[in-house]
């Protein structure tokens, strides 16, 4: 087991880690504002996977990082769009909606990775590294935590930014109370339906990032279906947070380095059955909730649309 | 969307109401091929054909909606009940990857009814054993089965994997898998054709659900169940109990499924074999408005597509997977019909 402790495989563990953990981060946090503002977004994996075709395609075609990043938060945006017009603004089923999402942009992508790409499947260039100065100097932490894409560190800022926004702010207050009291907002004069436009608006721009990371920094490439589950697990992991965003953070690592870990053995050699290791991360989850079983704390009002005078 | 299915609206309006949508899917699909640089009606008329009209595809495509129709069965007692059991894919898994080292084992020592029928069962079992865990959290202390049976899902479909290469793997072929189960001994075929008897089976299944929620006093209580938690208590039933049974009924279903079509047509499981039907079917299941009679009718349309869609795939230059485009279409447009009828009806009522 010497092997498990060599430079390379922890440099590769920790790398692999990160880069797998951010995208569902990103999710993970958008999902959770939604949540907190009472939409349940089934569509999140949908986002993502429109976000990772239109930030490759952005980045494809004008070479810039940033600019890809953009798009894919735009793609994530415009699915986004659907839930605000139809489930937010005409209180159609959430569920049905997010699963039309999720279907409908799996085929879409697939059908125009199909029509564009399918005989030549081009390659991005290396992402861009920022090596942290002083931090990336640090032997094996440095190469595995510090010398990442950018969008990396911003995305562990958003934590922070969060946190604040959800307990001081007054957008985070409306969002909370969007979910838990949308008829006490309303009667405090916050436009409900403008709150939880703007969160699901919010949601579909991070799930979209984390999507077009995934694909330009994470693959270099984009294939049909390649979120392959992320979504859903950042459903998982902001349903299991309870609108804390720190505990996406610890969530979106457990399942990273679960993930990463595959590639760190292959590394080093290793001959593990990589299911065994790709288990790991929900048993502990199921354990965790079968132990500390208690009630879950989902906002009252999720899921369900809001109509004025109505109750 | 109402939940409670269709209440009476007379046929007509019933028929129009999944028929402007299925209409719209299709336009609006073919526009999007159009626009693509391929002949919409090319494709339409390809997949009519192959899927339906030559006797093979027709085969092919009943043969299809086994599976399909035994997991909409299972999902619509959950979601008839109010409970999104989303982790059909690990219920599915296991149970095909059990039945397929029972199988072999069995057959050595009994004769093949008696092997077919205990696999079957045993299918069953494994899955709703898989739902166990989210049905106690769910009924014990609420805790939100869309987490439990997602991660269960992603749990099972691993464990699947585990099974297969470290436990029952066949020593005889080098990529890992159970023995395969010999074609004399699988469920038999009907009637000198290519479709097995888990059609029946299934098909029975469906109506057997839909009789059972809408007919029998169990089948009420768990609708009342779904429809209002607390007004279940408030009557009186056994909440608990009832949510156990029904996780464990729809996942036993899924199961079933699962040997269904590992008996009637691989024959064996192959490590990291995993069709998706779970969450595939939770869009036809809605589409028919947990309608058990409906979701034979969408089951047959999706089954027609994928299987048209293949050979489409190759000759066409069209991929299979633009299939999911005209289920997330359908999708779309038939809750917006839905809509406007129902804002229809509140104006014309005001």
């Amino acid at each position: 087991m010497n092997a498990l402790f060599t430079e390379p495989f922890l440099v590769s563990l920790l790398f692999g880690a990160v880069t797998a953990g951010l995208p569902l981060l990103l999710a993970g946090l958008g999902e959770q504002i939604s949540e907190k503002a009472g939409v349940l977004n089934i569509g999140l994996e949908g986002m993502m996977l429109a976000g990772a075709y239109t930030g490759f395609l952005a980045t494809y075609h004008t070479g810039s990082f940033w600019l890809g990043f953009l798009a894919g938060g735009a793609g994530g945006m415009s699915a986004a769009l659907i839930v605000l017009l139809l489930c937010i603004r005409k209180g159609l089923n959430q569920i049905v909606i997010g699963i039309a999402i999720t279907v409908g942009s799996e085929g879409l992508t697939s059908l125009l990775h199909f029509v564009q790409f399918s005989r030549s499947y081009p390659r991005l260039a290396a992402a861009p590294v920022l090596a942290l100065p002083v931090l990336s100097q640090i032997p094996v932490l440095g190469k595995g935590l510090f010398s990442h894409n950018p969008l990396v560190y911003l995305g562990v800022i958003l934590v922070g930014a969060l946190t604040w926004m959800f307990r001081s702010t007054y957008l985070g207050l409306s969002l909370e109370a969007a979910g838990n009291e949308p008829a006490a907002l309303d009667a405090a004069g916050v436009d409900v339906v403008r709150t939880r436009s703007f969160a699901v608006l919010c949601t579909g721009f991070l799930a979209g990032l984390g999507g077009a990371y995934m694909a330009n920094v994470g693959a270099g490439l984009f294939v049909p279906f390649m979120t392959g589950g992320a979504g859903v697990i950042g459903i998982v992991l902001a349903m299991l947070a309870r609108g804390r965003p720190l505990w996406v953070l610890i969530g979106a690592t457990l399942f990273g380095t679960s993930l990463a870990m595959t590639t760190a053995l292959q590394v080093a050699g290793i001959d593990v059955p990589t299911d065994v290791v790709q288990m790991l991360p929900f048993v502990v989850v199921m354990l965790v909730l079968v132990i500390f079983a208690r009630h879950s704390m989902l906002p009252p009002a999720l899921g369900l649309p809001y109509v004025r005078g109505e109750r | 969307m109402s939940t409670a299915g269709n209440s009476g609206t007379g046929l007509e309006a019933t028929m129009l109401r999944v028929l402007i949508p299925v209409v719209m899917a299709l336009v609006v699909g073919g526009l999007i091929l159009w626009v693509l640089g391929k002949d919409p009606l090319d494709y339409y008329g390809y997949v009519l054909q192959r899927s339906l009209l030559r006797w093979g595809g027709a085969q092919e495509t009943l043969t299809r909606m086994a599976p399909l129709l035994l997991i909409a069965a299972g999902l619509i007692v959950a979601f008839r009940a109010g409970i999104w059991n989303l982790g059909g894919d690990g219920q599915f898994l296991l149970a095909a990857v059990v039945t397929a080292a029972l199988a072999p084992a069995l057959g050595a020592v009994l004769p093949r009814g008696p092997t077919l029928v205990c696999c079957l069962i045993a299918g069953s079992v494994v899955g709703a054993l898989w739902s166990l865990i989210p049905a106690l959290l769910k009924a014990r202390y609420g805790i939100n089965e869309i987490i439990t049976t997602l991660m269960m899902s992603f749990l099972g479909t691993s464990l699947a994997n585990v099974l297969i290469k470290l436990v029952l793997r066949d020593p005889d072929t080098t990529v890992p898998q159970t023995r395969s189960l010999a074609v004399d001994d699988r469920l038999p075929r009907l009637f000198g054709t290519t479709i097995h008897c888990g059609l029946v089976l299934a098909i029975l299944a469906v109506i057997w659900v839909h009789w059972m929620m809408t007919q029998t006093a169990f089948g009420l209580k768990l609708q009342v169940l779904g429809a209002n938690r607390a007004a279940a208590v408030h009557a009186g039933f056994k909440v608990e109990r009832l949510t156990i049974f029904a996780f464990a009924l729809s996942a036993g279903l899924i199961g079933l499924a699962g040997a269904v079509e590992v008996l009637g047509v691989w024959g064996s499981v192959r490590a990291d074999w995993n069709p998706a039907l779970g969450l595939l079917v939770v869009p036809l299941v809605f589409l028919a408005r947990f309608n058990g009679y409906a979701v034979i009718g969408f089951t047959l349309f999706f089954s027609a597509l994928m299987v048209g869609g293949e050979s489409a795939a190759r000759r066409v230059g069209v991929p299979q997977h633009y299939v999911l485009v005209l289920v997330a279409l359908l999708l779309l447009f038939l809750a917006l019909v839905e809509y406007l009828g129902q804002s229809r009806r509140k104006r014309s009522a005001a």
